[in-house]
């Protein structure tokens, strides 16, 4: 039950972009189609995964057991950085379809917050390994959806014949808004089951 | 005179928020209330201004290929100082502000300024471009923060402005409400900065 | 020799219907008057006031962006008074005055005119800016009102069904005649009917729509919607409770904000008749009706995108590949 609780938390209840804030760089930076955006959600899912189950086990084995738990942030943001790296390396020799397709938003994941701080909660919730990596799982999905969502609503908006001042960014943080107004219909969702 | 001009770079011409658009997480995630706004932007100005400082002083030492790994350390550590000292002077801010803390390492402006600026320049014009772009970032976060607390709860800093006949608008400290209010106040500045120059 | 004088060339669509936006829009309106003149009836004079508070504030609101812009004002188009009409009947009528002309202005000028008008806006723009209102001031626009009682304020069905209010609830007839507490221009579900039948016959809205979203929220809530099992809901109440048929008939059929493909708008009822039944058996509010239709507005672009038809005389596989 806590693990279907992690998941409608970070996929609906609090959607990790339009209710928390995390991740918002790509979710503006890369969603004006919906191929990309769908590329983007799809890597920044697999790395929040991985990184979630590298971190738990850093602060586990590393940070914890060695009293180090003040150099969080530091070590955290090294480890997550080394296995984009390591990721990208692996992806380029194994796969390079899989490369071509992903490969261009590697590199901008390291300085997605989304990444550090689905890392970041799942410390300061005591979660446990299945739970962290169920919690990095579910919060890339969250991501995927609002993203591909996003993408789809402002491919519309480029036939729109917007006033000029709100092209571009002020149009597009409007239309988060108003989606963010929708997504308040799953506040509170299952809440006499989950609590 | 140089100097002044790195400065008003930072804070009119190239503000992170309105003109560059970056580090949105914690711009539109802690602007609930107008003092949310000033510690996130005192935070930033202090991680920004000493991450330049050092950064332009090892500019030299260290190698090219593995300088942006070594960029992030040093904001870190500095991003870790701002934790400790917030968590012990200001606790109750310190839980506000909550994960966007320790999120300012991967806040785009401060990376951005060491790559772009701090690794070319000496140390003093580092460091003037880090507070003036951290000053940028602040007076954004502030005005922002101003706006929804306004509307939102009808005071500024806490202190009651609006009658109390006014009801606010609870919307405006949820999270529809940070994205309409900057997306219509890059708007705004859009509208006004096509004003000015045709006035001119 | 052909006189070439006589040869138009233009683009399609070459045969018209004499239809057009100005008609379909006074269809609304004219639609939505059964449950206008009901909801006077049960709430007195003061719905009627809210209404035309909302209206007026959605037109101006309308004719002076239009002049600010430049653009040619066109508020005969009837779009400003559908909005106004609907977001004022989405409003208990105890609200004080200033707050459906607020809506009025959010949904015309945010929703509406900063996406660049008719036919731009994304969501739709009356149900977006009731869902702003009950964020913003959530206590005025949860006090509902019992029909010919002045002044108290009273649980909706669906928040007794839910268990979420204390209270008796009310007889199959009252809830289909709209004798019930809920806001002004959702408790008829006969004059509504009335209204949504006229517009199927009329050919302004398509069946799937309507169709789609009554039958899921049907079958939905006979499965789930009971205590004492799978199959044991009461499928009757849910059609007939809260603003199920405002909602089906006139608001998830919006032209600008639903899909344009036929399966398109047949998975428009069906997902809002499954996030609505979600919202009522397990969300945090009674009624979901109005979230589930900007839930389905936001996912609309990628709905139509997906449901392209296959153009005639083309192979299967080559749409699976798009």
């Amino acid at each position: 039950m806590e693990y279907v609780a992690i998941i409608l938390t970070n996929i609906l209840i609090n959607n990790f972009i339009v209710s928390r804030f995390l991740g918002i760089c790509p979710f503006l930076g890369v969603s004006k189609q919906i191929e990309t955006a769908t590329g983007m959600g799809i890597a920044v899912t697999f790395v929040m995964t991985v990184a979630s189950a590298v971190t738990w086990a850093t602060e586990r084995f590393v940070l914890a057991t060695m009293g180090l738990e003040y150099l969080q942030t530091v070590i955290f943001i090294l480890v997550i950085a080394a296995l984009v790296q390591f990721v990208e390396m692996v992806i380029l020799k194994t796969s390079p379809t899989l490369y071509q397709a992903l490969g261009v938003y590697l590199p901008l994941i390291t300085t997605n917050c989304a990444i550090l701080g689905v890392a970041v909660i799942n410390v300061q919730e005591f979660y446990n390994f299945g739970q962290s990596i169920v919690s990095g799982f579910s919060a890339g999905l969250g991501f995927t959806l609002a993203i591909i969502l996003f993408a789809g609503i402002r491919e519309r908006l480029e036939l729109a014949d917007i006033p000029e001042s709100l092209e571009g960014f002020p149009i597009a943080l409007i239309s988060a808004g108003l989606m963010s107004v929708a997504f308040f219909g799953f506040q509170g969702l299952f809440s006499a089951f989950l609590s | 005179m140089r100097m002044w001009q790195v400065f008003k770079n930072g804070v009119l011409d190239e503000n992170p928020t309105f003109k560059l658009v970056l580090g949105m997480c914690p711009t539109l995630a802690v602007t609930t209330a107008a003092a949310n706004g000033v510690w996130m932007g005192l935070a930033v100005i202090f991680v920004l201004t000493m991450s330049n400082l050092v950064v332009s002083l090892i500019r030299d030492f260290i190698p090219d290929k593995i300088r942006i790994p070594c960029y992030v350390v040093v904001i870190a550590s500095f991003v870790t100082i701002v934790d400790l000292l917030l968590k012990a002077y200001q606790p109750e801010m310190h839980a506000k502000l909550g994960i966007f803390i320790p999120l300012i390492v991967v806040n785009c402006i401060i990376l951005a300024r060491a790559e772009a600026f701090a690794s070319k320049n000496p140390v003093l014009p580092s460091i003037v471009d880090g507070l003036g772009m951290g000053v940028g970032f602040t007076v954004a976060l502030t005005l922002l923060g101003c706006i929804r607390e306004l509307l939102g709860a009808g005071t500024v800093f806490g202190i009651q402005v609006l009658p109390a006949a006014f009801e606010p608008a609870i919307i405006m400290i949820l999270p529809p409400g940070a994205f309409l209010t900057l997306g219509f106040l890059l708007g705004f500045f859009n509208w006004a900065g096509k004003r000015a120059k045709q006035l001119s | 020799m052909v006189k070439l004088d006589n040869l138009v060339v233009s683009s399609s669509p070459h045969l018209r219907s004499g239809e057009d936006v100005e008609k379909m829009m006074w269809h609304v309106n004219l639609a939505l008057l059964p449950a206008v003149v009901l909801s006077v009836y049960y709430f007195g004079f003061r719905a009627l006031a809210i209404i035309v508070f909302s209206i007026a504030a959605a037109v101006a609101t309308e004719a002076i962006i239009q002049k600010a812009t430049g653009k040619d004002i066109y508020i005969a188009d009837g779009s400003a008074v559908v909005t106004g009409l609907l977001l004022g009947m989405n409003m208990p009528v105890h609200v004080p005055l200033w707050l459906p002309v607020v809506g009025s202005v959010f949904a015309i000028a945010v929703v509406k005119e900063a996406f660049g008008g008719l036919g731009s806006n994304f969501i739709n723009p009356a149900l977006a800016a009731r869902a702003v209102l009950l964020a913003a001031w959530p206590v005025h626009m949860t006090s509902y009102a019992v029909p010919f009682v002045d002044g108290a304020t009273h649980a909706t069905p669906l928040s007794i069904l839910s268990g979420a209010a204390q209270g008796e609830l009310p007889s199959y007839l009252d809830l289909f005649l709209g004798n019930v507490g809920g806001v002004i221009g959702e408790t008829s579900a006969l004059a509504l009917l009335v209204g949504g039948i006229y517009l199927l016959v009329k050919g302004v809205i398509d069946w799937r729509t309507p169709v789609g979203f009554l039958g899921t929220v049907f079958v939905l809530s006979w499965i789930f919607g009971g205590n004492a099992g799978l199959f044991t809901g009461d499928p009757l109440y849910h059609l007939l409770a809260g603003g199920l048929m405002l909602g089906a008939f006139f608001m998830a059929t919006d032209y600008v904000t639903s899909p344009v493909t036929k399966t398109g708008r047949l998975l428009m009822g069906i997902g809002a008749g499954a996030i609505t039944v979600m919202i009522r058996l397990w969300g945090g509010y009674p009624e979901g009706v109005s979230y589930a239709i900007l839930l389905m507005n936001v996912a609309t672009p990628l709905i139509d995108r997906y449901t392209v038809p296959r153009v005639y005389g083309t192979a299967r596989k080559q749409l699976a590949r798009r």
